[in-house]
């Protein structure tokens, strides 16, 4: 069954009432990023996550700033069901195997934001993709799956706000030669785009924010067109 | 109505009891085997791994108190497969109220191990199931399974068919989450305190 996933409630209005109404519209799964968590707001971040934790009735995965099995359990105690971990696990993989062995791996989504250089290969970015490192995507995320990562959640800097499409390439790679399920995300502009994703890159979820926050593409459209087009999806 | 929330070392409780607030009923999260056994219902969840969550209601008496529970109790997910005879998670011995053996998903058809998602609930048997259609959608996080037999009152394909729902008795299990199946996972939970017992 193909997911259709809804990223970063922030950006657009009052995250309890957007996160109900996605659940309610037929979302498969609501991801929080808090990409600028600091430590004074992290409290913040756990009242908002309970907030919105009450009013949604699916999967909620939360991420920012988890750098500790403390801060996981503190988010869980809050109802998130899975948090995403990013640059705190590249500098530190025992993170993963740590939360993992306490969590399980179901638990446990790892977050890698890629770009393809001009030499053609996908390389890890840390920090919001402001810093760029040596190693190369498919190598951390097989890493960091041989560690207990139960998910990846795979965000094409190339492709991220341009509305033309996935990175199928890449996604292909991960979710055919890893035996986890691949989240794609960044490059949605259509409806044909999240087809493209799940029939050409065999990717197990897609995801997207601001198409849907700015209403260019309503979630019962896209999932009676996803049915339409045989892609296995809960109406 | 009282209802109870085993408490032990496995994660995701929370989830169940927002899920019961929503749909208008509260629980107390226990593990006072008294408190457990006093209540009208009792719900098993549960997130975690079988041998060390086996361990930990053992050293506290809870193994018994659970199979001795007279009233309805609904094991959910992790729950359900603890109450079978055996897990092959950590070769684990488990509380051995349905006779069914829980064993790893095989990686067959191209299945990824464990089913994270959404997939379809079909061959739906008991009022659990009032007023959800064959082949709705719940949500699941697992990589055992228990295999259909006697006590399966509803199955589910991943790679193979298995039971996504058990019944004997007072004793009821499934190993979807209905917490976070959407409307679907809120009506079984409510068919369970309303029309169970």
């Amino acid at each position: 069954m193909k997911g259709v996933n809804f990223l970063d409630l922030r950006d657009a209005g009052d995250p309890v009432e957007l996160g109900a109404l996605y659940a309610q519209q037929g979302a498969d799964e609501l991801v929080f990023l808090d990409i600028t968590a600091t430590v004074e707001k992290r409290k913040t971040l756990s009242e908002l996550v309970n907030k919105i934790a009450h009013h949604i009735n699916i999967p909620f995965t939360v991420g920012g700033g988890i750098s500790s099995v403390q801060d996981v359990q503190t988010l869980l105690y809050n109802g998130a069901d899975k948090v995403t971990i990013n640059t705190s696990a590249f500098k530190r993989p025992e993170l993963i195997h740590e939360l993992s062995s306490e969590f399980g791996s179901q638990c446990v989504v790892l977050a890698i934001d890629t770009k393809q250089e001009e030499d053609g290969n996908w390389y890890v970015y840390l920090n919001g993709g402001r810093t760029k490192t040596e190693m190369e995507c498919f190598e951390w995320a097989q890493k960091a799956v041989e560690l207990g990562a139960g998910e990846i959640l795979l965000t094409s800097m190339n492709n991220d706000g341009m509305k033309n499409g996935f990175a199928i390439d890449i996604t292909r790679k991960l979710s055919t030669e890893l035996p986890v399920p691949v989240i794609a995300s960044g490059g949605a502009g259509t409806m044909a785009h999240f087809k493209e994703v799940f029939t050409d890159a065999s990717a197990d979820a897609a995801l997207a924010a601001s198409i849907f926050h700015f209403k260019e593409i309503g979630i019962p459209d896209l999932k009676q067109y996803l049915k339409e087009n045989e892609i296995f999806v809960r109406i | 109505m009282r209802l109870a929330i085993v408490k032990y070392n496995a994660g995701n409780i929370q989830s169940v009891l927002y899920a019961l607030e929503r749909i208008g009923a509260t629980a107390d999260v226990t593990d006072n085997p008294e408190l457990l056994k006093s209540a009208d219902k009792v719900i098993f969840p549960g997130v975690g791994e079988a041998s060390s969550s086996m361990k930990y209601l053992k050293e506290r008496n809870l193994d018994k108190v659970i199979a001795d529970f007279k009233q309805p109790v609904l094991g959910i997910c992790f729950g359900m497969q603890l109450m079978c005879t055996h897990s092959e998670e950590g070769n684990t011995e488990c509380l051995g109220i349905f006779e069914e053996k829980v064993k790893k998903f095989p990686v067959v058809n191209g299945i990824k191990v464990p089913q994270i998602g959404w997939n379809q609930i079909d061959n739906l048997q008991t009022s659990l199931f009032d007023g959800i259609d064959e082949n709705a959608f719940c949500y699941f996080v697992h990589s055992y399974y228990a295999a259909i037999g006697e006590h399966t009152i509803g199955t589910t394909e991943y790679g193979i068919q298995y039971s996504s729902a058990l019944h004997k008795n007072n004793f009821w299990g499934v190993q979807y989450h209905p917490e976070k199946s959407a409307t679907v996972g809120e009506k079984i939970l409510k068919n369970f305190i309303e029309k169970i017992g």
